[in-house]
Formats: C-alpha cells, structure tokens, sequence
C-alpha cells in the first residue's frame, strides 16, 4: 500500500522532494500533465470525458512538521527549532532521522531520578532541548549536521489489524487517497489533482496552487484529529464487593509469583468460583518482606474485597468471604512442588 | 563477542521487572560457552558459576548486573483503550508517542494514545500528562481488545537500538543490560585463563522494583566478595555537571559506605595497572544499586561498585559508550586474574596503635 512508503518517506516543510518523487512515480501514467511549480507543488491534470469539462481542484500535502538545526554546541549537542506546529510534550524519549543520510539521534532529557517531583510537570520547550547524535564536539556536530539540516521522527509504518501506525498521516494518508482518485477511470470534469508543498508553515503551497488552477470548485483531502481516548476518570475501583475474591498482580510491596497466581486462577476457573484482580500498584502486604527472606520465597496474595478498610467501620460481602474460603482451600490442595518447576 | 551486537541483542529482548523470562533465555544463551555451571533463584535471577583452580572450599566472588527493565502493567480496560500502571521508574514524561508492546493473550503491537495540541487548552499543553491520563491504544475494536487482553499484562517499550557516532549507542534498558554485557565480555575472557577463585556471575531481577533479585541471590550464593555493576549519570545536557561522569570517561568506582575501602584500592590499583581509565564516583549514603542490598546480606560481604556512565536513564533513548562497556568487562577480567587466595585477609580491617 502506498500510504506506508508515504508515511516513511521524509518530507519536512520546505523539504518535501522524497515524497514528490514517490506521488509522480505513483501518478504519471495515470494522468495527463506533470508540473512542478516554483514552490515545488506537483500540479497534475487528469483530463475529463465530457465536453466542456469543469475545473475540479483536490489537493492533499505532502509536508510534515519536523526540526531544524539552528546551532551546535561544545559538546556536540544540535540545537533544534520547530518547523510547523511540533508538539513539544512528544519530543523526550524521540527517536529522530537527521538529514538526507537519516543519521540516528535522540532528544533525552535530565533523569528522573535527578528531577524534583514538582519540575516533572513542566514541559521543557523545543528551544531547551537538543539532539544527541553521539558527536563529541561541535565541529564533528556541524560536520554530520550542518546549519538547516532538517529532522524528522524516526517512525516505522505499522499494522495492528484494522488500524495502522505511523508518522505523517497528516496529510499522507491525504497523498494516498488522492493517489488513488489519479490511478482510477477518469471523471467528467477535468480533474487537477494537486500535491502541495508546505502546509504546516502556513498553508503555502496551496495559495499559489489554486491561483495557477484557478478551479471552479475544490476539495482538501487530510488526515484530522481523532480525539476519542477516554477522558479523565478515576482510577479503576481496586476491588469491587460481590466479585469473589481479589488476586494480587503486583502492589507496592511485591510482585505475585506468577505461577502461583496461575494455580489460583486455573483452579477458580475449574470450579466456577467468581474472582476478580486488584488493582495492579496500589497497598502492600506481609508477603513484600516473606517474599524476600533468604534466597527468596515465591508468593502470592488473595483477599478478600472490603470497602472502608481502615475507618471504624468497615463492610464486605459474605459471598466474597466464602468464596475466599473456597478459592484458598480448593487452590491449596492442589498445590504439589511441581507448581513450582 | 562484538559489544555492539551484544548490547543490541541484550537492549532489544524483553523483561520487565518480575517477568525477566526472555531476558533470561538470552542470558543463559550468552554465559552458558563460558561457565561451569548455570542456575536460577527463587525469584528469577541467573546465577552462572565458573570455577577456579584453586583449592577448595575456594573463595567465591558474587559479579551482579540486573536484567530487569521498567515498563508498563495494564490496570483497566476503558472503550478498548489501557490505562496502564508502572512497573518500577518508568519516566511518564517520555511515553507519549511510543511504541508498545502488549503482552496480552499473545504480543499486541500499540501506542501510547495523545490529545493532538489542537484540542487541549492551553494551560494543559504546557504540561506533561499525568499516569491517570495515559492510555494504551492498541487499535482494535473493544472486544477484541477484552478477548485479547486482561488486566495484569504487561507492556513493553518497543525501541531498536540506533548506533551513532563514536561508536556510542542509544535504546532502551541498557540500565542495566550494558552492565550484563560487561560481566559477559569479562566471563568470556576469565574462561580462556587460570584464576583462583570461584566467580558467581548474577544476572539479577527486580532491582528496579527494590533490589529485590539481589538481595535473594546474595543469600543464595553466600559470596565472600562482591562487585555490583550498574549504570551511573552520564554527563548529558540539562544536568548539573557535579555527580555526572563523561561519557568514555571509562567505568567509575563507587566510595562511600556501601563500599569495602580495601576492595575500592584494588579496583583502582588493577585499572592502573592495565592502564584502563577509570572514574571516582563518591556516594555518600545508599547507592541505589545492588550493592546496597548485597553488602548486608548474612554477615556481610565486602562490596562493591563499578558504573558505566550513561545519559537520559529511565527513557527509550538511554545512550551509552561502547568502550565504556568494553572497560568495565575488563577491569572485571583483570580483578579476577589479579585475586590471590589470601586477599580477603589483605583487606581484612586493621586495627592500629591508639593515638
């Protein structure tokens, strides 16, 4: 599929030529005229079958927000700038190409071991961090990554099922689409099919586009925001009353032997008995210091779901209880040393 | 073995904290050529012995590098989206927009989920997001996701490991798979000549979630020495530069409490000695590592450290110096060599005149 190739290719605003040479590659022999204008838009006709076709401009772009070195540093640190609208939260951790060589480099950022808890809140801005491409001074930085070089997310394409992964589906899944409206049978009006360039700095490349089409009616194809995550909610409830017995993933104190947790849950399973996980990360148990004594002891937590635990008054659910029970019992008497191996 | 392809393999396999089984696969793969003996603690850790020739009972030096990594556990599943819990300091400011794994039914490919900037006030976009709004997108409709994936599984950071100038490297977990890449390079060459004592390498688990792998396996190997390996603050930009070393600075040795002055001297003595650099690096309390849990363990163990330096910890892009790597493996391989029947009474403590 050509939105992988797409999604790959590296095209920075200002510096879209890898994804021109792909879309003309996909479209020349499906279209009527090839043009390339003086900002680098790739204008193409796809003529109609009526008399008297109409204009009918569809654009997609083919830029993506990216970096620019601006500077280098002693220790051969590049310093960045944003080109497009680069949502600076996403940058720690990032893997970047840099330049035409895509030469590896990453954006790190001070330890968490070494940040006060208040400072974690704060989003360090593009201007503060830099690009570590492992240079040991600033002449051998220049020389890997002159003044201008752009950078992009070092993003593979992915399938995960009905969805894809990747960098750039905005506007390259616009590109894809617009690709495949070129390769298809020709429409009555006359169809100019335009890839712009520069889009993320302010909607350039189409400006002067529509001027030269001068169409009669036009379409932007684009990648746009899904914003369906779930919204802020508490945390899960740890336990909830009425639903057997609570097993322990991993607390604060511990993590669960998990072959014990499979004895647990293998056994409720074979007789029926409801049971539930608590909350991974939350309290702590004895088993935190008996799963440490000596050369370590493997162990599990079972517990009985209760709310209002430490309050005067507390309350559980007696079928939780007897479930306890049962789950305890049924899940001990099948424990052999071979549920260890 | 070539570092650089070791440090891939070893950065690159999985092992979360209390799920180190394929970590530990690849572990026993690379010492099994180089030791006598392989074995696994109670709760996980790789213990490999290879014998010396002196006579026996032999004194038994403990080398320990824990293979555990940080990550993610799936708490709850909300419209086919994870919310997810950490698996010991996983740094929250650097998810957003990574790659994952899940490791549900079998491995899910997925993302960290992010608001666009377009859609967040303002006052929000300058802020990094907190755990309880973090999700895990896998892509898949909601039930399949619940078919698939069960409250429990854990997720991994999906990073290969890049390889930039000066022959240093960048990727995950090399906190603290560099370390056990070193003792590897140091297992290899102890294998091929004579030295005395017994050495009991470890690979161990949980340190991140408590030093939990050393302190069972100290006790299990009962060793009369130990050195710990971990990685240390590297020099890096947006940090102090006091308690941060350079990057092929070579390893640094630990001072303080945590650690047997007589064993410091000797580790300094064998780098002068094989001309290998090396760094101080004085620690005035609890190291953090596992020599801190290792040094109490039954009536005590002479102990200590040696660090590689390493820049952003605890994030995708941890970046290293192989030849720092390759320096510890041999300072590891020299102090063996080095390590007479006797030195335990050398760096016995003296107790002088009253002045």
């Amino acid at each position: 599929m050509i939105l992988r190739e797409l999604s790959e290719a590296y095209g920075v605003s200002g510096n879209e030529d890898d994804v021109r040479s792909i879309v003309r590659d996909a479209v020349r022999d499906h279209v009527d005229t090839v043009e390339i204008d003086a900002l680098g838009n790739l204008l193409t006709v796809k003529r109609g079958t009526g008399d008297d076709p109409m204009r009918v401009m569809v654009s997609a772009h083919m830029d993506e927000i990216g970096l620019m070195v601006v500077d280098h540093d002693d220790k051969g640190m590049l310093k960045v700038q944003a080109v497009g609208g680069i949502d600076a939260r996403l940058l720690p951790g990032a893997l970047l190409a840099v330049g035409p060589e895509r030469i590896p480099g990453v954006i790190g950022i001070k330890p968490i071991h070494l940040t006060e808890s208040g400072e974690m809140e704060k989003v360090s801005k593009v201007e503060d961090l830099v690009i570590d491409i492992g240079a040991k001074g600033k002449s051998e930085a220049e020389e890997a990554a002159p003044l201008g070089t752009y950078a992009t997310f070092a993003t593979r394409y992915r399938e995960l099922g009905p969805t894809v992964t990747g960098k750039a589906f905005d506007d390259r899944a616009g590109c894809a689409v617009l690709v495949e409206l070129l390769r298809g049978e020709p429409f009555e009006f006359d169809l100019h099919g335009v890839f712009t360039v520069q889009e993320e700095v302010g909607l350039r490349g189409a400006r002067v586009a529509a001027y030269a089409v001068d169409p009669e009616c036009a379409f932007a194809l684009e990648g746009t925001i899904s914003d369906d995550i779930p919204k802020e909610k508490d945390g899960s409830p740890t336990t909830e009353l009425g639903k057997g017995p609570a097993i322990t993933l991993m607390d604060r104190s511990f993590i669960a032997d998990r072959r014990l947790v499979r004895l647990l849950t293998d056994t409720a399973d074979e007789l029926g008995i409801p049971h539930q996980f608590k909350q991974p990360g939350v309290g702590g148990t004895d088993a935190g210091v008996i799963h440490l004594a000596r050369d370590g002891v493997p162990c599990a937590t079972v517990s009985v779901p209760s709310r209002y635990i430490h309050s005067p008054v507390a309350m559980l659910n007696l079928e939780d209880f007897e479930n306890t029970v049962r789950l305890v019992r049924e899940s001990l008497r099948r424990l052999t040393r071979e549920t260890l191996e | 073995m070539d570092v650089i392809s070791l440090l891939k393999r070893l950065s690159e396999a999985r092992g979360l904290s209390g799920f180190e089984g394929p970590v530990r696969d690849l572990v026993r793969e690379t010492w099994e050529p180089f030791v006598d003996h392989l074995d696994e603690g109670q709760l996980g850790s790789l213990i490999g012995v290879q014998r010396g020739c002196g006579k026996e009972p032999r004194p038994r030096l403990m080398l320990a590098a824990h293979m555990d990594e940080v990550g993610l556990m799936v708490t709850d599943i909300e419209d086919g989206f994870l919310r997810v819990s950490r698996v010991g300091g996983t740094d929250r400011r650097v998810l957003l927009g990574l790659e994952v794994i899940v490791h549900g039914r079998h491995d899910l490919p997925g993302v960290i989920a992010t608001r666009p900037p377009h859609v967040l006030p303002k006052e929000e976009r300058k802020k990094t997001v907190p755990l309880e709004k973090t999700f895990v997108d896998v892509g898949l409709p909601e039930e399949q996701v619940r078919e698939l994936v069960s409250i429990g599984d854990l997720i991994s950071i999906e990073r290969q490991m890049s390889k930039l100038a000066n022959r240093r490297v960048a990727g995950k977990a090399f906190d603290d798979r560099a370390c056990v890449a070193a003792i590897s390079l140091a297992l290899e060459r102890l294998s091929k000549i004579d030295h005395v004592w017994d050495v009991v390498a470890v690979a161990t688990v949980q340190e991140e979630t408590g030093l939990k792998g050393a302190l069972a396996s100290a006790f299990g190997v009962a060793p009369d020495l130990a050195i710990a390996l971990d990685v240390t603050f590297g020099e890096q930009p947006g940090a102090d530069k006091s308690g941060t070393f350079p990057l092929g600075g070579g390893p640094a040795i630990g001072l303080g409490p945590n650690f047997h002055p007589g064993l410091v001297e000797r580790l300094k003595k064998v780098a002068e000695d094989r001309e290998i650099p090396y760094q101080m690096d004085p620690i005035p309390g609890r190291s953090g590592t596992d020599a801190w849990a290792i040094q109490v363990s039954r009536e005590g163990v002479p102990t200590a450290l040696v660090s590689i330096p390493l820049r952003y910890m605890h994030q995708p892009v941890e970046l290293l110096a192989a030849e720092d790597v390759e320096r510890a493996g041999r300072l590891l391989t020299g102090f063996v060599a080095d390590l007479e029947v006797g030195f335990l009474d050398e760096i016995a403590w003296k107790v002088g005149e009253a002045a």
